[in-house]
């Protein structure tokens, strides 16, 4: 059983690395839209750019989200 | 109700357990399963390879054919637009070609007719100054010999008078010639 | 128990058979719950439908087999009647297939050029085909073939090896040059290198993962969501009342699922662009 809890406890552990993710993600979005403000006209022609930083981004999150799953069920 | 609750938990713990049992049954995380894989590869190989397939020589040439078709028939659609505007343009022009056109000849006509009778009343003017011309020359004329007559007519009345006064002073009626001679001298003549 | 589901009642206001509420099973109700799979893995579990073994491989017909076969099926059939007609003014499904044609069409040039256009049934197929996959997953007790790491990583591997493929046959050995990027002080070179290899070599599995983990986290979180409103409905009527909270959330998480599902084929699709721009034109 304290194996168990040491997978629960790492588990855990491995999915603090979505909130970095989730701060990042929130940075990408926040500065596009204040660029977007700035400069309405060329908005449009970044939003592919920031799809693709969310897409980056969000990779780090999710391989914490994937370790915290192997470890749970792996 | 606690009773109810207690009996509940144990439901729910026995079912809790019995989870666990199917857990262990199906062993961890299902993607991990090695097994799977030579399966999953191979159908994803030939389902994802058919699709490709299909696509790359069926649907996308048709779909693109189809997109170019259309972007065919609007280019010739607007090719035929700008053909039909180009004409209208031509029309325009012609028009106002023609509008020009009659409009010179219009000025023309006005100024031909202008010219046309201000040449008629010139020659109208000339003719009407000519006879006025003439008759004021005729008159003229007629004045000069009415003048010349009177003139004639006063030295004969001048040379009457004088022989009758003479006559009538000294009682001699002089010559003819003597008048004449002693008019002339009065007159500033000789 | 009688008095909870008076206020209860109360509060929320249910038109109140309150008879019909007493008389309802509590056991039959947990019998209900317990017997709908709460377990949020049990979904990405392989069935063997149809056992095949050709010289010791497993190729068996397989659920997630069903499910890529299926996401096929339903792109042929949808364009087979979207070209139907193949009307000059389109009618719907029509003019959806070719808005997909011209999202794909227009990712594929502004990324390649013209010359990438010969990998556009490629990309095509790799996002309609992700694309499908992760709609039809989205249906309850459908399987999600692309919750399956082994299926993402051998699309994304499909990628890599045409990009370097492509890159040598192209470039020969100038391909090189993707990993030097040019103009930097010589010191810089051995350090940046290996950043560079690293970081070339950790794409296919970035992108598979990337995929692979959307699929999964949503779909945990619906499971998980799910067998809340399930448990709590089988702990009585307060249990309903309560459970209406994570059936919200679940539909709100259903709704952004919707949203990742067109968004990773999205990614997967343009990431495999960029990429495809690397062996097209190496250096930076």
């Amino acid at each position: 059983m304290e194996m168990e809890a040491a997978k629960q406890i790492g588990a855990g552990i491995a999915a603090i690395a979505l909130g970095g993710a989730g701060v990042g993600i929130g940075i990408i979005f926040g500065n596009y839209l204040a660029g977007a403000m700035r400069n309405p006209s060329a908005a449009a022609g970044q939003f592919t750019n920031l799809l693709i930083g969310f897409a980056l981004t969000e990779f780090t999150g999710l391989l914490g989200f994937v370790v915290a799953m192997i470890i749970l069920f792996g | 109700m606690i009773a109810n609750l207690k009996a509940m938990a144990a439901h729910v713990a026995a079912g809790a357990g019995e989870a666990s049992d199917h857990a262990e049954e199906a062993a961890g995380l299902p993607q991990l399963d090695v097994s799977t894989y030579t399966s999953q590869l191979f159908w994803l190989a030939i389902t994802f390879g058919l699709l490709y397939l299909l696509l790359a020589k069926v649907f996308l040439p048709r779909l693109s054919a189809l997109l170019e078709e259309r972007r065919d028939r609007v280019a010739d659609d607007l090719d035929a637009a700008a053909g039909l505007r180009s004409e209208a343009e031509d029309a325009e022009h012609a028009l106002t070609a023609a509008m020009a056109d009659a409009r010179a000849r219009a000025h023309a006509i006005v100024a031909k007719q202008r010219e046309k009778l201000t040449a008629e009343i010139d020659a109208e003017t000339a003719e009407a100054e000519a006879a006025l011309d003439a008759r004021m020359a005729e008159a003229d004329e007629k004045i000069e010999q009415r003048k010349s007559e009177a003139l004639a007519r006063v030295r004969e009345a001048a040379s009457d008078t004088a022989g009758a006064v003479v006559q009538k002073l000294i009682g001699v009626s002089p010559s003819e010639a003597d008048v004449a001679r002693a008019i002339d001298s009065a007159s500033g003549k000789a | 128990m009688a008095g909870d589901v008076m206020s209860l009642t109360r509060l929320l206001e249910l038109p109140g058979d309150l008879g019909a509420l007493r008389g309802l099973d509590l056991a039959k109700l947990l019998d209900v719950a317990r017997s709908v799979e709460t377990d949020p893995m049990h979904q990405f579990v392989i069935q063997r439908w149809a056992p095949i073994h050709v010289g010791g491989l497993d190729l068996s017909f397989t659920n997630a087999s069903f499910f890529m076969l299926l996401a096929a099926g339903v792109i042929l059939l949808f364009l087979t009647l979207a070209l139907s007609k193949r009307a000059l003014v389109p009618g719907r499904m029509q003019s959806v297939a070719e808005l997909t044609y011209g999202f794909v069409s227009g990712m594929v040039r502004d990324n390649l050029g013209e010359e990438g256009m010969k990998f556009f049934p490629f990309v095509f197929t790799l996002f309609i085909f992700i694309f499908v996959a992760n709609l039809l997953g989205l249906i309850p007790g459908f399987y999600t073939t692309t919750s399956q790491l082994v299926v993402t990583l051998a699309m994304s591997m499909v990628v890599i090896t045409i990009v370097l493929v492509v890159g040598f046959a192209k470039h020969g050995l100038k391909f090189l040059k993707l990993f030097a990027p040019s103009g930097l002080p010589i010191l810089m070179y051995p350090l940046l290198v290996p950043i560079e290899i690293i970081s070339f070599l950790s794409r296919p599995f970035s992108l598979a993962i990337r995929l692979f983990a959307n699929m999964l986290a949503g779909h945990i979180l619906l499971k998980l969501f799910g067998g809340f409103v399930i448990s709590l409905a089988g702990l009585g009527v307060a249990g309903i009342a309560a459970a209406i909270l994570p059936l919200v959330t679940n539909t709100a998480v259903t709704a952004l699922e919707f949203l990742v599902a067109f968004l990773q084929a999205y990614v997967f699709a343009i990431l495999t662009c960029i990429y495809l721009n690397d062996a097209l034109h190496p250096g930076h």
